[in-house]
């Protein structure tokens, strides 16, 4: 377990400073956070970095490519790649998205959106199943940002979230920033969505940044991970933790990456809230 | 209602080529499903663009950022990834340099692209201790005879044009730019003995010694093929650098 306090997405700007602190040295960050197919390689200073960090840190094994939502299933030769990385990590939260990215074979590097019906909650429960079982732990599953919604859709999101902890006793990926996105995006409320999520069910929290379409008269949110948190985001963060109680919550930052300073300094900034509520 | 499946298909084709006219009916969105849309596209396109650009560095720099993305959006499209790795993305790319209008103008691109590619296979190939030299004083007595393995991290790349030195020279970091007289040919032997890729060119016989070496020739059968070709190579130099540079790993006895 991780206890409930804020840490950071390990990008590679900071890897090798990870990497190189003395083995007596004070940490960073109570915990870090990985793109977990950023080191599904054989071998090479990449993973040797990773190994040294994972000797001193508790790590997060947060995925993006698993793609839990495609129609076809998961692909074997991946999810053995990840259970290779999860036994040398550790990691002691895994986590993905409710979304897909393959089809027919191809890999669309994107995280890209599902329609909420029965059909679709049948493919990702079956898909989450298999995955927790390969891996033989729990997995955590992110809400994710959308841009468009679908007319086949017959149940809302965290309706579909909630009947998929039920189906495979799969933990919630809460991400406080997605929900703000995609609520601007698609219309709807976004403190009626986090008051609707079963907080039980939350493992982790993510925080990010995003920014804004600039082009014609329909201003709408894109979640870059390119920025700091914005206020109205800490808003319903602080919300949420009073409401179903303190939570890991992680700073990502994936694109224009800050130096490191800024990165602990949003960390700090989510520590004090988690402070609130003990 | 659309199976899943179906959907998928369509999001694909809306994503990875210019048009989404048959997405657009199963799609519903507050403001321009096509602004939306593009979101998509523009992610998934120019995140491999960004990928293939981060892995063949030196040949952006040689064709420019402009005529690189053009060339690798053509191959996206082409040959999408087939992996949710990244890292692997590209392993085609020189192929398809090579059959593209691009080689008429400049041959050489493709292999520039090869070596470039290797060099990233070999920063993410499994790890091995290099063979340790010392231990051939102890075998002097039947060194002809030996049978080295090659490192999993080790590529050569044989080239009829001078892509080491355009590789040089389209470096970052380059001051003094040599000329480069483009009808010699260059090989170029890539390896990683530990925490750092190595790119050095090395001697035509040299790289028929090591591909002799690579193809399971004995050590003596490996120098005469490469004296052979050149009567004047300096073996103990050449063979002094493999075990410097992580060409080989462990070692066994020929029976």
């Amino acid at each position: 377990m991780i206890r409930p306090a804020a840490g950071i997405g390990l990008r590679h700007p900071h890897l090798a400073l990870f990497a190189a602190e003395a083995s007596d040295a004070p940490l960073r960050a109570p915990w870090l956070e990985i793109h977990s197919e950023n080191f599904l390689c054989d071998g090479g200073p990449r993973l040797a970095m990773l190994d040294a960090i994972a000797a001193r840190y508790l790590i997060s094994c947060h995925g993006v490519g698993l793609s839990l939502g495609s129609a076809e299933g998961l692909d074997p030769e991946h999810l053995r790649r990840l259970k290779t990385l999860f036994d040398r990590t550790q990691p002691k939260l895994i986590s993905e998205h409710l979304a897909w990215s393959v089809t027919d074979g191809t890999y669309l590097n994107d995280l890209l959106p599902l329609p909420y019906n029965d059909e679709t909650l049948n493919t990702v429960a079956r898909n989450v199943e298999t995955a927790q079982s390969t891996f033989g732990q729990k997995i955590l599953i992110e809400n994710p940002s959308a841009y468009i919604s679908f007319p086949a859709s017959t149940m809302s999101e965290p309706e579909f979230l909630a009947h998929l902890v039920a189906r495979t006793g799969c933990g919630l990926l809460l991400d406080v920033n997605n929900v703000y996105v995609s609520a601007h995006n698609n219309g709807i409320d976004a403190q009626d969505y986090l008051n609707t999520i079963p907080g039980d069910a939350v493992g982790e929290i993510h925080l990010a940044g995003h920014s804004v379409a600039a082009h014609g008269n329909d201003p709408f949110l894109i979640d870059t991970h390119s920025a700091k948190v914005c206020d109205d985001v800490w808003g319903l963060y602080a919300q949420t933790i009073a409401r179903i109680g303190p939570r890991p919550t992680l700073i990502e930052w994936d694109l224009e990456i800050p130096e490191l300073h800024i990165l602990l300094g949003e960390a700090a900034k989510a520590q004090n809230l988690l402070d609130l509520n003990p | 209602m659309i199976p899943l499946r179906d959907l998928q298909l369509l999001f694909r084709n809306a994503v990875l080529g210019p048009g989404d006219g048959s997405l657009r009916a199963h799609v519903r969105s507050s403001g321009s499903i096509a602004d939306r849309i593009a979101v998509y596209r523009n992610t998934v396109q120019g995140s491999l663009v960004e990928a293939l650009a981060a892995a063949f560095p030196a040949t952006q720099r040689i064709v420019g950022d402009a005529f690189f993305a053009s060339l690798a959006r053509r191959f996206i499209a082409n040959a999408p990834p087939r992996r949710p790795q990244l890292s692997t993305y590209g392993s085609d790319f020189p192929a398809f340099i090579a059959i593209s209008d691009v080689h008429q103008q400049l041959p050489y691109l493709a292999d520039v692209a090869r070596l470039e590619w290797v060099r990233g296979e070999a920063y993410f190939a499994a790890d091995a201790p290099p063979f340790d030299a010392a231990f051939l004083v102890a075998a002097s007595d039947d060194i002809e005879t030996l049978r080295l393995d090659p490192h999993p991290a080790v590529r050569l790349i044989r080239s009829q044009f001078p892509i080491y030195r355009i590789w040089e020279v389209n470096q970052p970091d380059i001051i003094d730019i040599p000329r480069v007289d483009m009808k010699v040919g260059e090989d170029v032997l890539v390896s990683r003995p530990r925490d750092h890729v190595i790119t050095r060119l090395i001697t035509s016989a040299d790289a028929v010694f090591v591909e002799a070496v690579y193809a399971g020739k004995r050590l003596g059968e490996a120098a005469e093929a490469a004296l052979t070709y050149n009567a004047a190579h300096d073996l103990q130099n050449a063979l002094a650098q493999h075990f410097v540079k992580g060409t080989f790993r462990d070692m066994r006895r020929a029976t």
